[in-house]
């Protein structure tokens, strides 16, 4: 067993001059289940995605030695070719074509070009009965859950003559009973000798079933474990988190008020399935002068809960109220949430955020024409002098405000949205991932912008999924898992294993608090 | 330090785009003339080209804010066709006076915006759908109303909209004095306008363009303005039709460049999710677009009609090709966001030189179907390539 199938030696992968995989070796054994796990960001998918040849051959350094040979993979086909087969977080099935269909898209059981449909049935069939999927091939894919579409592509990679299986957080969205099923169906294939990586953050199931665990943090390799009775949760958790926290973050001189800001029993349910609840009974609060943070992985609800205190902008609200200064708001629409002081800058800010078209002045105005105009109509000196302050205040490098944002670096485009939410002079801003995708120096300086917004008494609600970011900027964090709050960490008890095993044991069940006073 | 001027070179270079279609104008035109021997820019045809062409351009103003939003209307030629229907029936069956036909008949064009408002902004139906619908159910109500025959005359009082022209105060024998002097009361304004904008761009800093190339077009504008006046003045002076029409310009371009309704339709155009993100009511800013649209189609409906002197149940088809066109032909953006007033108005013009150029040349119908068709391509290609110059 000890021949290995993959071996990749010295990736290094840059994108715009930051690494994201910094020289990481990963090394998988033949025949083995092999999980990949680590922090959001930590570089698990951007090596998965040099691996299948997302990112081809010349856009980073290293080797891939796959079954001895090197490969110099240029597109995802040469890799599937020779039984490299991923699948990814999304699913990439065509929603209005049968399970059939998509179980052989792009390798069509046919005959000089024309379809041959029952073979194409009865093989579909007999790959269901042996992934254990009870389903007829010919049923319209978007009317199954979301674990029987899993199953499908897995049954999809199958065709492909599949080696090496690799499953990007495959039981993000299953309930307990599919996961079960999933992971032993890797098992199984264990058995019939085909390797798997399993990417996921749910370690009870790593430690199920992965025969080794490699570690990534920061874009390297931590360690390798092998996965034995003596291996707990708490050593994996201590080697994804454990690092050195620059000291970029900027201090601030706390000044925290009486509470200004408060959710109670706030239950959300998506628009279009009012069963699915997204967010589940969550209460909050947030002072004045606080800087208060939600952390969580991906899927936690996050950005959805802040959407939806946002003017009801996800979801459909099933229950909840909000509070501002102890009185209850009415916060139906987005206007009413400007007008009662909330501003919520998004994590998408090329898709919600920006009109990538238009200037940088037009940007900042657009949710404050209240403060520059008279009778509706725009006052453009007083535009200009405004968007002119931010852009000197906030340091944003653009040739003048007449620049069209799409032409500005990520950072710059960033500092453009956050002039906006601070031009519409709120109380409470929602920062949404403020610093994603952007470079050190930006970073430091939306720090200090945020410092100073607390410093003038606003009360600031950060959510990021970079920990150490959450850790040193905020007074408090939430820490959020599955739509719920399954912990409050503040003062000595806000540390990144804390905030790990808060979720950790949330996806075990059971709810734990820490430094609650 | 910054520079405080651009150098000539940079703002040929930068303002290309914005200038391109007013200089292919301007090239069509020189085009024409020569071909036709001088018979385009008579005082005559030049009149003739406006309002042959007024209609069209009054639609394309709400055409394009439809396009800016990143939509489009469909059924204008129907509802153009619908109104003329309308107002000859109550006129000519029912003897009602002028004033409240063309009251109800803006009213008319309003509801059936409203109508395309409703299940575009609110039920969220895709603009092509709801107007294509749009198209076929006016042009049937149409039918309806004339019961396929055609209804004329007008009383006369109906055409003044359309063929009328403005009085002359000083009863000039040969020329049309008054317009002459509107041609020249204009030309100061629009130094005045140059000098005022010019001004307040120095004093927040911008940089400005050269003093030669801003005299060069003052000098240029000017010459425009008043070789129009003067054409028009010998023969019958300016038509009511482009007074409506300068007017419903300055108030569409000020209602797009300085209010905030207007940037919200830009916004929505732009990024329709960031809009609504931003707390736009984005729904409701579409649904009065097109009851704006449904308007200025009316208006454009009564001017059509008392032009023909005649409402047909085949009237206006084609229209709302024609009006689309002009908002793209003068530089909007088909998936919205982009695009001006005075753009659509050159671009209808461009169109309309064509049509006129080339009907004096005696050039058949199918073949200038064939050329606008091209026209068109080869406007938005450049466009196109344009922008991907100035990217890089």
């Amino acid at each position: 067993m000890s021949d290995y199938i993959l071996k990749m030696l010295n990736i290094t992968k840059e994108f715009y001059g930051i690494k994201a995989l910094d020289n990481v070796n990963f090394e998988v054994q033949q025949g083995e289940i092999h999980a990949l796990v680590g922090e959001n960001g930590a570089g698990k998918s951007t090596l998965i995605n040099v691996l299948g040849g997302v990112y081809p051959y010349g856009t980073y350094k290293g080797k891939i030695l796959y079954e001895g040979k090197e490969c110099k993979f240029t597109d995802i086909r040469q890799s599937e070719d020779i039984g490299i087969v991923i699948i990814h977080q999304e699913l990439t099935l065509s929603p209005y074509l049968t399970c059939a269909e998509n179980v052989f898209l792009g390798n069509e059981q046919s005959k000089n070009g024309i379809i041959d449909w029952g073979k194409t049935t009865v093989e579909a069939k007999r790959l269901f009965e042996k992934i254990g999927l009870d389903e007829d091939p010919n049923s319209i894919v978007n009317t199954l859950g979301i674990g029987k579409q899993q199953l499908i592509e897995i049954a999809k990679a199958l065709t492909k003559s599949v080696k090496l299986l690799i499953l990007d957080e495959p039981t993000a969205a299953l309930n307990e009973e599919d996961s079960h099923k999933l992971l032993n169906l890797l098992l199984e294939f264990k058995k019939n000798g085909i390797t798997s990586i399993l990417i996921s953050h749910k370690l009870k199931e790593v430690l199920k079933v992965a025969d080794r665990i490699t570690i990534l943090r920061d874009g390297s390799t931590v360690e390798t474990l092998i996965n034995d009775e003596n291996l707990k949760e708490e050593k994996i958790i201590k080697a994804m988190v454990g690092r050195d926290i620059g000291d970029y973050y900027p201090t601030r001189y706390a000044n925290i008020g009486n509470v200004f800001f408060e959710i109670k029993n706030w239950t959300v349910a998506d628009a279009l399935d009012q069963n699915r609840k997204i967010i589940d009974d969550v209460g909050l609060q947030i002072r004045k002068g606080e800087v208060v943070g939600i952390a969580g992985l991906m899927g936690a609800g996050r950005t959805e809960l802040a959407m939806s205190i946002f003017g009801e902008s996800f979801g459909k609200k099933l229950s909840g109220d909000i509070f501002i200064d102890n009185k209850k708001a009415d916060i139906k629409s987005v206007d009413k949430a400007i007008e009662n002081g909330i501003a919520y800058v998004t994590e998408d800010r090329k898709t919600y955020g920006l009109i990538l078209i238009d200037s940088v002045k037009n940007n900042i105005s657009l949710s404050n024409f209240k403060k520059i105009s008279k009778n509706a109509i725009i006052n453009k000196n007083e535009e200009i002098k405004a968007s002119e302050k931010y852009k000197n205040d906030f340091n944003i490098r653009a040739k003048d405000i007449l620049q069209n944002t799409e032409d500005l670096s990520g950072g710059n485009q960033q500092k453009v949205v956050l002039s906006r939410w601070i031009f519409s002079d709120p109380s409470l801003l929602i920062l949404d991932e403020p610093t994603r995708g952007i470079d050190v120096g930006a970073k430091r300086e939306i720090y200090t912008i945020i410092n100073r917004l607390a410093e003038e008494g606003k009360s600031i609600l950060m959510i990021s999924s970079e920990l150490p970011e959450l850790l040193k900027m905020c007074d408090r964090i939430y820490v959020m898992n599955q739509g719920r709050i399954v912990g409050e960490l503040s003062g000595d008890m806000q540390t990144a294993e804390n905030v790990m095993t808060c979720i950790m044991r949330d996806i075990k069940g059971g709810q734990v608090e820490y430094g609650k006073n | 330090m910054e520079k405080t001027k651009y150098s000539i070179k940079d703002t040929l270079k930068s303002n290309i785009r914005k200038y391109t279609m007013l200089i292919a104008l301007v090239a069509i035109m020189i085009f024409f003339e020569i071909l036709t021997k001088g018979i385009l820019l008579k005082p005559l045809n030049i009149t003739n080209l406006i309002l042959q062409n007024s209609y069209i351009l009054i639609m394309a103003i709400g055409m394009l804010l439809v396009i800016i939003t990143g939509n489009v209307d469909l059924s204008v030629g129907s509802v153009v066709a619908l109104i003329g229907a309308v107002a000859a029936n109550l006129m000519i069956k029912h003897n009602m006076s002028v004033v409240p036909v063309i009251f109800i008949s803006l009213l008319i064009g309003a509801l059936v915006g409203a109508w395309h408002g409703f299940w575009i902004a609110f039920v969220k139906i895709p603009a092509f759908i709801v107007t294509l619908s749009g198209m076929l159910l006016f042009r049937g109500l149409t039918l309806v109303i004339l019961k396929g025959q055609t209804l004329a005359p007008f009383e006369k009082s109906y055409q003044v909209l359309s063929s009328g022209f403005i009085k002359d105060i000083f009863n000039g024998q040969n020329l049309h004095i008054t317009t002459i002097l509107v041609g020249i009361v204009f030309s100061i304004a629009y130094i005045f306008y140059e000098y005022k904008d010019r001004s307040n761009k120095i004093k927040y800093g911008f940089r400005v363009t050269p003093n030669r190339l801003v005299i060069a077009k003052i000098i240029l504008i000017i010459i425009a303005i008043n070789l129009t006046t003067y054409s028009l003045a010998v023969y019958k002076g300016i038509p009511n039709v482009l007074v409506l029409l300068f007017f419903l310009v300055l108030i569409y371009s000020f209602i797009a460049n300085k209010t905030v309704v207007g940037r919200y339709i830009y916004a929505i155009g732009g990024n329709e999710k960031a809009a609504r993100l931003s707390g736009i009511k984005t729904d409701k800013v579409l649904f009065w677009v097109y009851v704006n649209m449904g308007l200025l189609t009316a208006l454009a409906g009564i001017v059509f009609s008392g032009r023909l002197n005649a409402a047909m149940p085949r009237a206006g088809q084609g229209f709302e090709l024609d009006a689309i066109a002009a908002c793209y032909i003068g530089g909007a953006s088909a998936s919205g966001g982009i695009g001006t007033i005075i753009g659509a108005i050159i671009g209808g013009l461009v169109m309309g030189v064509l049509n006129n150029g080339m009907s004096i040349l005696g050039i058949g119908i199918d073949w200038q179907q064939a050329i606008k068709g091209l026209v068109l391509l080869i406007a938005v290609a450049f466009d196109a390539y344009t922008k991907s110059k100035v990217k890089n």
